[in-house]
């Protein structure tokens, strides 16, 4: 399994945190288009606490956690 | 020791006390986070303030914004900041540029500058402030807010701190800001200006992510420098 953990206003409509199938998503990018993402809401991606690209290969076990742009002061 | 700042003591010593009097900082904006900066810096005791800021205060700004009041509608930002910082410390020197950061003034406005600290409020600046910070040589300390959330971080010249967070297509939907975000957001960009003038460490290549609403609050280590 992969788990997801969604950050701040990406959860919104969506859980904090969702267990997919590995065999079924093998990039973030594939999650993304899962959990109708679309890339230009997520700002920070990491994959085991690493800050990684949308189409890093994915392994069973692994941990992606998405953050959204914060850009206002 | 100024009696204005015995209370520093012990948390900072005397020594580091004399030398945040010596030091030199931009605050870009003088809005929601940039007001609460100029405030935190002042009272510590920070030498030289240059607070730079185009924009004038206006009725939205009032749910946040530290240095807006009813009298000052209308009226500079960055002048308010100068005005407030005088009230506060008059021996505090306050350079207040009324102008907006571009791609034009923005070597100008981080010339001169020990450090300089984000309180901008869009994408696009921060990617020029970004830029001229690397040009000048000069460690950048962003912050950036939205809802109930506050992200900060340092960046060093030419770390790419800011592609980081902000690659291309990016953009932040939430307009709103809580009064509470952008206090806490100058908050940690402050102690970190401090730790950084006075030669104390910090860490570098890391966001500190704080969600008010759900009481989260991440410490994000990024490779930079490290594409993948």
């Amino acid at each position: 399994m992969i788990e997801v953990r969604l950050f701040a206003t990406l959860r919104q409509g969506r859980e904090k945190s969702i267990m997919l199938d590995s065999k079924d998503f093998s990039t973030p990018g594939d999650i993304l288009k899962h959990l109708d993402i679309i890339p230009g809401e997520v700002s920070i991606l990491l994959v085991n606490g690493f800050h990684k690209t949308l189409d890093e290969k994915l392994e069973d076990g692994d941990v992606v956690a998405l953050f959204p742009p914060v850009g206002g002061g | 020791m100024e009696r204005r700042y015995e209370r520093n003591i012990p948390a900072l010593s005397d020594q580091e006390c004399r030398l945040l009097r010596s030091k030199r900082v931009a605050v870009i904006g003088c809005g929601g986070i940039g007001g609460y900066l100029i405030e935190l810096l002042a009272r510590i005791g920070v030498g030289y303030i240059r607070t730079v800021d185009g924009d004038v205060f206006e009725e939205s700004n009032f749910n946040r914004q530290l240095l807006s009041e009813q009298p000052l509608m209308g009226r500079p930002k960055a002048k308010a900041a100068e005005a407030r910082v005088q009230r506060i410390n008059p021996r505090i020197e306050v350079e207040p540029v009324s102008a907006y950061l571009d791609k034009n003034t923005a070597a100008e406005i981080v010339s001169g500058c020990d450090l300089v600290l984000d309180g901008l409020d869009n994408i696009a600046a921060r990617r020029i402030l970004a830029a001229a910070c690397s040009e000048a040589g000069v460690p950048y300390i962003h912050g950036a807010i939205s809802g109930w959330v506050a992200q900060v971080g340092i960046s060093m010249p030419g770390d790419g701190l800011i592609d980081i967070l902000y690659p291309q297509g990016v953009s932040f939907r939430d307009r709103s800001v809580l009064s509470f975000a952008p206090s806490l957001c100058a908050s940690v960009q402050a102690a970190l200006a401090v730790k950084m003038l006075i030669g104390r460490p910090v860490e570098t290549g890391t966001i500190y992510y704080f969600d008010l609403l759900n009481q989260e609050f991440e410490t994000i280590r990024l490779d930079l420098g490290k594409k993948e």
